[in-house]
């Protein structure tokens, strides 16, 4: 593998730029490994590179259906926070948000990571004290927290509608500095190529069809390339965790759902952070292209359809119209949708299944993008020590069971509201 | 846009209606009182990939319920019957 450098950059440019090595190999697949990955996205290479980095585990496969960061890896709006503020999600996502900002030296692949602040605005005096208690959480937690006054806002983002008759009045927001974008597909290249590096196998093209059990355990997965063997088997699948788990007898907490995201036209630099519009839940950020990348809710049905409906693409321009009006006549270039595990309380699991070999890595609900550092490294040592990592220690399958869901919005068991 | 034939208004866009989750999901007796059927109720799901029977709230039409079969992965839609029609069934 080559150090990607300046250094490397330049003496490359001598031949063409065409004496690249692969950044990552095409392996067949061995009859058996200690650990297969289900699930060639951002997740599941993550957890690859930290069990070989951090537990030593090489003898690993990543099992990807289609090619990598196909699904949702390349279907997100790219923003990275931790403003979390339930207990077992709060030090989860600051340890992400840790990770994102070591990643690019990490993996010798430049990550983009940008962190150009996020504002959530808010629309009335209970959302400015929901707000306020949000941010104290946060600082007790030693994560970056800071309240704005409706004029501060104005000052910092001159081109939101503050007129009077504006749909949502917006009165202040919660800012995190340290929030921001990175660029998504680097990583699923740069967790590949860290990966591939420290010897794991990444099989592309190869769709999981079936797991093989033995005793009613899972002792390897059957594929569209044949069977492979593994002392465990994780998920790490997205929308798809329930469709797998059904094929060993598991059902789940969760429902699939499908979020629309859209990219505009490019326009200069404007839009210079983050801004999510908590009334409407829309958010927005521009992208180095100069596209403004946005999204909104959940279409809020069940489909494993990765496309979403007329009905949403209004709501979300809508929105969009409704507090930044200047960019009322920009075109659309794209619209795409990613599916993904909608849990009772809108919190993830990263755990031991009560099938023994089987670790599922899923219910990221929409936050799963900037949860895949952390992710990684928590389903890691989940897989390698057979228990949970202190920050994924409240994300398991039983605490619907025993009333310990982590409901962050308060919504109760309604996948569709969270 | 889905659109359902609704049994009282006719062919009507999905924006009157609002979703009301997995139609197939049964209700424990309120006698009930052993633990696992009311948590299987409360938080487990099928979660098909394919058909799947749904409820709706024509919400801002006839203002009843209906459960539709409408297909996951390719959004085809099926039959759409009155709930109270689909409970009867599932009674019987």
């Amino acid at each position: 593998m080559t150090h990607y450098s300046a250094l490397s950059l330049v003496a490359k440019a001598f031949s063409g730029h065409r004496s690249w090595s692969r950044a990552w190999r095409d392996p067949v697949p061995k009859p058996a490994y200690d650990i297969v990955i289900v699930g060639g996205g951002g997740h599941g290479l993550a957890t690859a590179y930290y069990l070989a980095k951090e537990h030593g585990l090489r003898n690993v496969a990543v099992i990807e259906k289609g090619w990598l960061g196909g699904g949702n890896t390349g279907r997100n709006t790219t923003i990275v926070r931790s403003n979390y503020m339930m207990p077992g999600n709060t030090m989860f996502y600051e340890r992400s948000l840790r990770l994102w900002e070591q990643l690019s030296q990490d993996l010798n692949f430049n990550q983009m990571v940008s962190q150009r602040g996020q504002f959530n605005l808010c629309h009335s005096p209970a959302s400015l004290d929901a707000a306020r208690r949000r941010g104290n959480v946060m600082r007790a937690n030693g994560i970056d927290a800071e309240l704005f006054s409706r004029e501060e806002v104005m000052r910092r983002l001159p081109y939101l509608d503050y007129s009077d008759d504006a749909r949502f009045p917006i009165i202040g927001s919660l800012f995190q500095p340290r929030a921001g974008t990175v660029r998504h597909d680097a990583v699923a290249w740069g967790y590949a190529r860290g990966a591939d590096a420290l010897g794991v196998d990444i099989i592309q093209q190869c769709e999981v069809t079936g797991f093989i059990l033995e005793r009613g355990a899972v002792v390897g997965v059957e594929t569209s390339k044949g069977p492979i063997r593994a002392k465990k088997v994780g998920t790490a699948v997205s929308g798809h965790t329930g469709y797998l788990a059904a094929k060993v007898g598991l059902r789940l907490p969760l429902e699939t759902h499908v979020l629309q995201a859209f990219v505009t036209e490019p326009l200069r630099p404007m839009i210079d952070s983050v801004i999510s519009y908590a009334a409407a839940h829309f958010y927005i950020s521009q992208s180095d292209k100069g596209d403004l990348v946005l999204g909104g809710d959940l279409d809020g049905y069940n489909t494993y359809a990765q496309r979403g409906g007329l009905p949403l693409v209004e709501h979300t321009f809508a929105s969009a119209k409704a507090l930044i009006p200047s960019i009322s006549r920009l075109r659309l270039m794209r619209q795409w949708g990613g599916v993904m595990d909608m849990t009772m309380d809108g919190s993830p699991i990263i755990c031991k299944s009560p099938v023994d070999g089987f670790y599922i890595n899923g219910g990221w609900c929409y936050g799963g993008f900037k949860a895949t550092p952390a992710s990684g490294y928590c389903f890691a040592w989940t897989l390698a020590k057979d228990e949970p990592h202190p920050d994924n220690a409240e994300f398991t399958l039983d605490r619907f069971r025993n009333g310990y869901q982590i409901d962050e919005k308060g919504m109760g068991p309604t996948p569709n509201a969270h | 846009m889905l659109r359902f034939k609704c049994p009282v208004c006719g062919l009507r866009d999905e924006t009157e209606f609002d979703y009301g989750g997995d139609a197939t999901v049964v209700r424990p007796a309120t006698a009930e009182t052993a633990f696992e059927p009311w948590y299987d109720y409360v938080f487990l799901r099928d979660n098909p990939r394919g058909p799947h029977r749904e409820f709706w709230h024509h919400s801002r039409g006839c203002r009843q319920w209906v459960v539709v079969e409408r297909d996951t992965l390719s959004h085809d839609i099926g039959d759409v019957v009155l709930a109270r029609d689909a409970v009867k069934e599932n009674r019987s």
